[in-house]
């Protein structure tokens, strides 16, 4: 150890055993370890969820397909929301980096300044995360459709607005020659599930009747996820006659040919595991995320007190910094397998 | 009193100004890395799609790009590449050595039964 003969001596750095294996705290180790078990459960995850995909092949949804949305902005950006969600966890990464190199230089203020930061960039990340699952579970205007050959599609293209509901047969609530003017897309995709609609005509819950009043929808693209008796998985119909095929089955007054959003049964993406590894790895990392910012909350507290710089060191900040790091990592790892390939 | 019969060691926890100059240009070096490959990525994403004839090729260099950023985020801001040599094998090679096995068998079992399934029907 003659390289190290030079370097300060510390007695509080021993372990029990008068060493300090790989020249490391206690603190430091076993947070390492706790991450190697931890990145193997997230391992463990990915590869499970690469199994399923591989069983399933052309029917799992391509990521560019499912998320290609912004808030306020709609549909047609493949991507962009999950890479600057990314892009906002690389960025509270290196300031939490950044707060561990002030606590080396004993910069109380600089600690202080850089934790807030990363806790910033954590909750940012944690909401972005609930704006996604929010979005996911409330899906498309579109939904899946079930053709009449029993083969599944999913559905893009530009959704005609729905203007109103012009009631047409009076029930309990609305009288004959009523026009409706609120919450209709709810209404249209749950009488849709329920097979409420037949001819433009939709029956709503009080009873009445009441004509559609709505855009056509344009550029229409269906791809099959599922096969059918005529239409195989990876098959595309566009244009009018996949406007024409859509409209048959919104109108055929049959129940549960179209779903919207998701839950743990079903989705309208793909494979109901496909949902399920959704909620469960995303919503593992998510809760990892939460739990970052909570004890990045505790250490800032404590840097804030001055308990670090009266103890000599903010070893405590650079433990902390190693969790929300690997955080970090695991959603590099996230991002590739389930957005990008 | 100083001892020599025991390992001397010390927590590695402060560096100099001159050092903080050194650790922080070498941070948002890595930073500047980290955010190009990010946009690389996205950009491919949205020119190449999964039906294109180079997607094969894509997607391989999305994957080693991961490692590539997984490789900074550890070595660099987790300091590991800073650590001893022992402690970086014993946190490495175990983990390596579990997940490319787990990669292999699951992913090998997962197209076995994919082809099952074509061929013998759901």
């Amino acid at each position: 150890m003659a390289g190290h003969a030079t370097k300060q001596f510390d007695t509080q750095t021993l372990w029990g055993g008068k060493v300090s294996p790989f020249s490391s705290s206690y603190g430091k180790l076993m947070m390492w370890f706790f991450l190697v078990s931890d990145a193997l459960t997230f391992g463990g995850l990915l590869v499970a969820y690469g199994f399923t995909r591989f069983n399933a092949q052309d029917a799992w949804p391509i990521g560019e397909e499912t998320f290609n949305s912004l808030p306020f902005l709609g549909h047609g950006y493949p991507l962009i929301y999950v890479a600057i969600m990314t892009f906002i966890l690389i960025v509270s990464s290196v300031t939490m980096v950044l707060a561990v190199e002030a606590g080396h230089r004993m910069d109380r203020k600089g600690v202080t300044k850089w934790m807030i930061a990363t806790i910033i960039g954590g909750l940012f990340f944690v909401s972005s995360q609930a704006w996604e699952w929010s979005h996911f579970i409330h899906g498309s205007e579109f939904g899946k459709v079930e053709l009449a050959d029993g083969s599944q599609a999913i559905v893009k293209g530009h959704f005609g607005e729905i203007q109103s509901f012009t009631v047409v047969e009076g029930g309990h609530h609305h009288k004959k020659g009523d026009v409706i003017k609120d919450d209709l897309l709810h209404q249209y995709q749950h009488a849709i599930e329920k097979g409420h609609i037949e001819n433009n005509i939709i029956h709503l819950h009080d009873g009445s009747l009441a004509k559609i009043n709505k855009a056509g929808n344009e550029h229409m693209e269906l791809i099959i996820k599922k096969d059918g008796g005529k239409y195989k998985i990876g098959q595309k119909i566009e244009g009018e006659y996949a406007s024409k095929m859509y409209n048959e089955v919104v109108n055929s007054g049959e129940a549960n040919k179209i779903i919207y959003g998701a839950n743990l049964d079903q989705n309208e993406y793909g494979p109901q595991q496909y949902g399920q590894f959704f909620f469960f790895i995303t919503g593992f990392h998510g809760f990892h995320v939460f739990s970052g910012v909570v004890f990045n909350f505790i250490i800032l507290l404590g840097v804030l007190k001055g308990t670090y710089h009266k103890r000599g060191h903010y070893e405590m900040v650079e433990k902390t910094g190693l969790y929300w790091h690997f955080v970090d990592l695991v959603w590099v790892f996230v991002f590739t397998f389930f957005y990008l390939v | 009193m100083e001892r020599d019969d025991i390992i001397e060691y010390s927590l590695d926890a402060h560096h100099s100004e001159e050092a903080g100059v050194k650790a922080r240009k070498t941070i948002w070096k890595v930073t500047g890395l980290l955010t190009l490959i990010t946009i690389v990525e996205v950009a491919l994403g949205t020119f190449i799609k999964q039906d294109n004839s180079i997607w094969p090729f894509v997607k391989w260099f999305f994957i080693v790009l991961t490692l590539v950023k997984a490789a900074y985020i550890v070595l660099s801001f987790m300091h590991l590449g800073e650590e001893r040599k022992g402690l970086k094998y014993v946190i490495l090679v175990p983990y390596m050595v579990f997940i490319l096995c787990l990669i292999f068998i699951l992913l090998t079992e997962g197209g076995a039964v994919d082809s099952a399934l074509i061929k013998y029907g759901v």
